[in-house]
């Protein structure tokens, strides 16, 4: 399935995923009674902070998500990715990294979890990171920086 | 196992089974997404809207519910507060995601499709976390 004018998107599969992503959530908040945020998940496991749920069941979240991914790459023979150069990632992530502490969650905890609730700190970040992340694309372009290899 | 285990387990692999599905953890698709004035790739908006809609069900549920399945009581964020740090921290964030095309979920769950730069990112974003700690505390 295709949408007229826009030829690589992928809005059947996309929209698969996210179903799966918001019944993720939806089993997290109704049978741990928590926010499935990943930002704070991942913290709390490797010990940086984070959510009030127990290291052991941060750990097992955070295993689960690239054993996820396996399990669609096995199916599908394989997924396709094209990443930034080595530079790129790591002044990415550490901007994630903090930003995501400091702002109290990311496209998972505020996105789907507190916009889904219409809390409005969520709102606020979300489109806060929408527009600082279609600024930063808008501006390296402009500026010819191509990161992806 | 105990369900305490076992349920996150199967939450966090239903979540990264759901974002690779819908493409997120490409991040040539993401950064295609957060192209609107060039060759704009709104996939992931079906990905965000089709979450969001299961979440609003879900928390339509929680009223209804004395406690979680699994668990002793509901934990639910209650701040309403816009503060200079959630914007501030949100708008790093952005230009981190903008940057590279991932944000914590698809980099984690990348680590099994481009392990080297996945962990790259991973290692990353953990000094991230880090170095604001360390911040923070002093």
């Amino acid at each position: 399935m295709t949408i007229p004018g826009f030829p690589d998107a992928a809005p059947l599969a996309g929209l698969i995923g996210g179903i799966l992503i918001g019944l993720s959530a939806a089993v997290m908040l109704l049978g741990m009674g928590r926010i499935a945020g990943v930002s704070g998940i991942f913290a709390k496991a490797t010990g940086v902070g984070g959510s009030g749920i127990t290291r052991g069941g941060a750990w097992a979240f955070v295993l689960g998500l690239p054993l996820g991914a396996l399990i669609v790459a096995i199916v599908t023979g394989g997924v396709d990715a094209q990443f930034a150069g080595f530079g790129p990632i790591v002044v990415a992530g550490v901007l994630v990294g903090i930003g995501t502490r400091l702002g109290s969650g990311c496209t998972s905890g505020h996105g789907v979890c507190g916009v889904s609730r219409l809390s409005a700190r969520s709102i606020v970040a979300t489109v806060t990171f929408m527009i600082a992340g279609i600024v930063t694309v808008a501006v390296m372009n402009a500026m010819g920086m191509e990161v992806l290899k | 196992m105990s369900s305490k285990i076992l349920t996150p387990l199967a939450a966090g692999t239903l979540f990264g089974a759901g974002l690779t599905i819908g493409g997120m953890t490409d991040p040539a698709r993401v950064r295609g997404f957060l192209d609107i004035f060039g060759d704009w790739d709104p996939t992931l908006a079906f990905v965000m809207g089709g979450a969001v809609i299961v979440m609003a069900i879900a928390w339509r549920i929680v009223p209804r519910m004395v406690e979680p399945l699994f668990a002793e009581k509901f934990h639910i964020p209650d701040r309403s507060d816009l503060t200079p740090s959630l914007i501030g921290g949100s708008a790093l964030f952005g230009v981190g995601w903008g940057i590279a095309g991932l944000c914590p979920g698809p980099g984690i769950a990348a680590l099994v499709i481009e392990p080297t730069l996945a962990a790259t990112f991973v290692v990353s974003m953990f000094a991230g976390m880090l170095i604001l700690r360390l911040f923070e505390r002093n």
